[in-house]
Order: structure tokens, then C-alpha cells, then sequence
């Protein structure tokens, strides 16, 4: 315990990385999630098209080949930017995929009496769109893009494996000093627990003031 | 018109043809456009030259990341094998009848589910040597592999548990069979059959997470990829095909998993209930990673 104690700083500001990563790049991936699943329901086969693709793409290549890839591989194509943004925006276009998915099962749920009665009232599709569909499917999905969103938490650790001193970075560089494991593991444990509790628990209120009551 | 956004719209008349016609072409030369971009950026870097993409038409290099994607498929199976077990013992534990068994599955679950995968195996790597545990590299990646998805695989099972109506038991304990028999005989084989689009989706992120043996120096397909870059110093081509391999394969079974889930739809009755609806739709996304 007294290893944890005695790095208590470098370990809450690794903690303080971690969280930055998961807010923005929660954040970016819940708006353009959204907007590829728009994209993938659009009547323009070409947009539906792309996002399928996106989402083919970032479902199934692993993020490790991605970041590996935009970190250390992109320089070579002169395109490079700061360590961190690059995490969180390799992150963001990663964890949008699943939030298209999650967001087009929850478009699926939309009864289309909604969608014809918008119709009827004169409301075009983008109208539809905005104000009746996207609304009622991220409401149904609630539950699901927290548990995206725990992912994204888990997937933040990944940042370690390209040099981010984030929490699992850190409590490893920790423990090679203090060669204490056991704690020092254990406290990055609880506090992932914990941070994805904070998830749960959030989605879990979310949903109950914004489910709709058939 | 059969798409899943079909029914957000009428059958287009002329003019929303003209309307989808224009915005097909804007938004194609748009996607040409940013394709137009990172090309000239890739060209004029010097990325694009034909030397620095032929050796991958040699069959030495694909020998060495086919090795590579064999150690994948290596730890993939084992990860599968033994997290699908644990997974369906851990869910059976959730749901029984002791309390003290309840509970430590739910704790274990709960636990393994919001542990970073490589935490554990840094812990593996660097904490548990300290105490005499010394695993051989391939388990390294294995065990915590398992760790995590054994939960998942659990959390799979046993929401196909839940979706199953309950006269299932009923009928089976009626008919004077033990309460595990009923769960052996009567609903597992039914849950199961529900879940397989869900499990090969696991599938498919379990996959993407033997990736880490990057990180053990365990020989896989990314693991290969870093090697063969660091001596050819040609990254970005290495990891593009490298990505092009996992798209492949992992792909095809992500389509394999949407066909079954068709299939599965068809064969289960419509959904009735509203709860039964929320099982149903909790059956189609519970896999994030």
C-alpha cells in the first residue's frame, strides 16, 4: 500500500490522462457515431455505402494495428501530430463504429408509424431525421452505449502500448521501481472499476429519465 | 429498397430521384476527394513508389506473416476454447439457485469485465515474475484473454438464458428431471443456439485482441508485422496489408454472424411482449469490445 501511496502523484496525473482521453474521445465518437448512422440509413446509396465500410473497417481490424499504425507508420507520410491526439483520434474513429452499430439497432426499434405520422405532418427527411428518429433511437440504446463507452475505458489502455503515460502505463513504471504488484496493480484495478461503475451507474440514470414509456 | 432505412422513407418519386441522383454524385466526389488528398499526401512523400509496394508480391514475406497468423489463430482457438467453457460454467453459476456460488460468479463477471486486458497482461509480464509465476509467452496472452472474455462469453449465455420463455423450465422440472438436468438438456442447447451470432462476434473481438501478443512478443500476426517493418522500414505498407489480413478474415466471420443472426430471427418466433422485445434487442448488441 505504501508504494501507492508514495506515487500518488505521478499515478493521479496518469489518472488525469486517462480520463482526458476517455471524455474527448467519448464525446467525438457518441457525434460522429450518430452521423455515420444517419450516413448508413440515408436514401443515398453512396453515403450507405461509405458507412458501412467505415464500420466494416473499424470493426474488424484490431485498434492495436490501428494505433500502431498512425503512431509510428503515418509520420512516414509526413502526417504527424501530437502523441496524445493522436490516440484520441484513432480512439474516436475506432469507438464510432461501435456507436453506429449500437445507434442502428436502436433505429430499428423506431416504430414506423413515428416515421409516417412526421411524414404526414409535412416534416422532410432530415426533419424526421432530427427530430422524431435519431431522438426515440438513442433513448432505446442507452444501456448499450454505456456498455460501448465502458469498452472505450478498457480500449484507453492501449494508449499505454505506444508511449501515452496514462494509468496502466503508469502503475506498470510504478511497479518496476517499487516491485510491489500486488497493490499497485490492485489500485489501478479498482480504480478502472470504479471509473466504469461511474459509466454504468450514469447510463443507467440516463436511461430511467430518458426511456420512453409505451 | 430493402435496407435497414427503408422505412424512414416513400418510394422516391422523380423528383427525390434527381434529389438522391445529386446527392450520390456530391457525396461521391466529396469521398473521391478526401481519397484524392491522402493519395497526393502518400505520393508526394514517396509512399506510393512502386519498390516500396513490391515486395509484398514476393512469397517470403507472406510465409513470415502467414506464420505469424497461424500463432493468431493458435491463441484465438485457446482463448476461444477455454473462455467459451469458463464463460458457460460462469453464467450457469450466475443464475443458480445458491446464493454463495451466485454471488462470486456475479462478482467474478463483474470484475473481469472492467479490467483493461492489458493490465493483466502487464501484470502477467512484469508483476507475477516477482513472485515465482513465470508463464511461457503464448500464456501470457492467453490466460488474460481469457480472463476477460470468459466474462463476456458468461454475460452472452446467459442473456440467451434469460430470452428463453420460462415454460421451458417449467415443463422440463414438471416432467420430474433435476433443475441441473434442465439446465443441461432443456435450456442450454436452446440458449446457445440463440446466442451463436452473438459468440462469433466475441469471436471476431477476441480475435482483434490476440493482437496484444504484440505487446508479450508472442508470435502473431501483429507481433510479425512490427518485426518484418522494423526490418524492411517499410511501415506504413506492413501495417496496411497487416490490416488487410484482419479486415479478411475477421470480416468473414462478422458476416457469418449476420447471417446466422437472419437465421436465428427467422427461426425464433416474433417477440411478443415488450420484455421480451428488450431481451431481443439486448441479444444483438451486447458485444462492444
Amino acid at each position: 500500500m505504501t508504494a501507492v501511496i508514495e506515487n500518488l502523484d505521478p499515478l493521479l496525473r496518469a489518472l488525469g490522462t486517462t480520463v482526458l482521453i476517455l471524455v474527448i474521445s467519448a464525446a467525438g465518437s457518441l457525434v460522429l457515431g450518430v452521423l455515420i448512422t444517419v450516413a448508413r440509413v440515408s436514401p443515398i446509396p453512396v453515403l450507405r455505402g461509405a458507412a458501412w465500410a467505415y464500420v466494416q473497417v473499424f470493426v474488424n481490424v484490431p485498434l492495436l494495428a490501428l494505433l500502431l499504425l498512425a503512431v509510428f507508420a503515418l509520420p512516414d507520410a509526413g502526417l504527424l501530430m501530437p502523441l496524445t491526439t493522436t490516440v484520441i483520434v484513432v480512439l474516436t474513429v475506432y469507438e464510432a463504429a461501435y456507436v453506429a452499430e449500437a445507434v442502428r439497432s436502436g433505429i430499428n426499434t423506431v416504430a414506423s408509424g413515428q416515421v409516417e405520422a412526421a411524414r404526414a405532418l409535412g416534416l422532410r427527411l432530415s426533419q424526421t431525421l432530427r427530430h422524431v428518429v435519431v431522438p426515440q433511437a438513442v433513448r432505446a440504446v442507452v444501456q448499450p452505449l454505456g456498455n460501448v463507452m465502458i469498452a472505450l475505458l478498457m480500449n484507453t489502455a492501449l494508449a499505454a502500448t505506444v508511449g501515452v503515460v496514462e494509468l496502466t502505463s503508469a502503475t506498470n513504471k510504478v511497479n518496476l521501481v517499487a516491485a510491489q504488484p500486488i497493490p499497485i496493480f490492485t489500485a489501478a484495478g479498482l480504480t478502472y472499476m470504479a471509473l466504469a461503475l461511474a459509466i454504468g451507474l450514469a447510463a443507467g440514470r440516463i436511461e430511467k429519465k430518458v426511456a420512453i414509456h409505451r | 429498397m430493402s435496407h435497414s432505412g427503408a422505412f424512414l422513407y416513400d418510394a422516391p418519386g422523380p423528383r427525390a430521384r434527381r434529389r438522391i441522383l445529386l446527392g450520390s454524385v456530391v457525396s461521391a466526389l466529396a469521398l473521391a476527394g478526401v481519397f484524392a488528398l491522402a493519395l497526393v499526401q502518400f505520393g508526394r512523400t514517396g509512399q506510393l513508389d512502386a519498390d516500396r509496394w513490391t515486395p509484398f508480391l514476393d512469397w517470403p514475406i507472406w510465409s513470415y506473416l502467414l506464420v505469424g497468423l497461424r500463432g493468431t489463430a493458435l491463441a484465438a482457438a485457446l482463448v476461444a476454447v477455454l473462455a467459451g467453457a469458463f464463460g458457460v460454467l460462469l453464467a450457469i453459476g450466475r443464475l443458480s439457485q445458491n446464493r454463495p456460488l451466485r454471488w462470486l460468479c456475479t462478482g467474478y463477471i463483474e470484475v473481469a469485465r472492467t479490467l483493461p486486458v492489458l493490465l493483466l497482461i502487464y501484470l502477467m509480464l512484469f508483476g507475477l515474475p516477482a513472485y515465482g509465476i513465470n508463464l511461457p509467452v503464448l500464456w501470457k496472452l492467453v490466460v488474460p484473454l481469457t480472463i476477460a472474455n470468459a466474462a463476456v462469453v458468461a454475460e452472452i449465455v446467459r442473456a440467451g438464458v434469460l430470452a428463453l420463455p420460462r415454460g421451458q423450465t417449467e415443463a422440463a422440472l414438471s416432467l420430474g428431471i433435476r433443475r441441473s438436468q434442465a439446465m443441461r438438456f432443456v435450456v442450454l442447447p436452446q440458449a446457445l443456439r440463440h446466442v451463436t451470432p452473438s459468440l462469433v462476434t466475441q469471436l471476431v473481438s477476441l480475435i482483434k485482441d490476440t493482437s496484444l501478443g504484440y505487446v508479450v512478443a508472442f508470435t502473431e500476426l501483429l507481433y510479425r508485422a512490427q518485426v518484418l517493418s522494423a526490418y524492411n522500414r517499410l511501415l506504413i505498407q506492413t501495417f496496411l496489408v497487416v490490416a488487410l489480413i484482419y479486415l479478411v478474415f475477421n470480416g468473414a466471420l462478422s458476416y457469418l454472424a449476420a447471417r446466422l443472426r437472419t437465421r436465428v430471427r427467422r427461426q425464433v418466433a416474433p417477440p411478443s411482449g415488450p420484455a421480451e422485445q428488450a431481451a431481443d434487442r439486448e441479444l444483438e448488441t451486447p458485444v462492444v469490445r
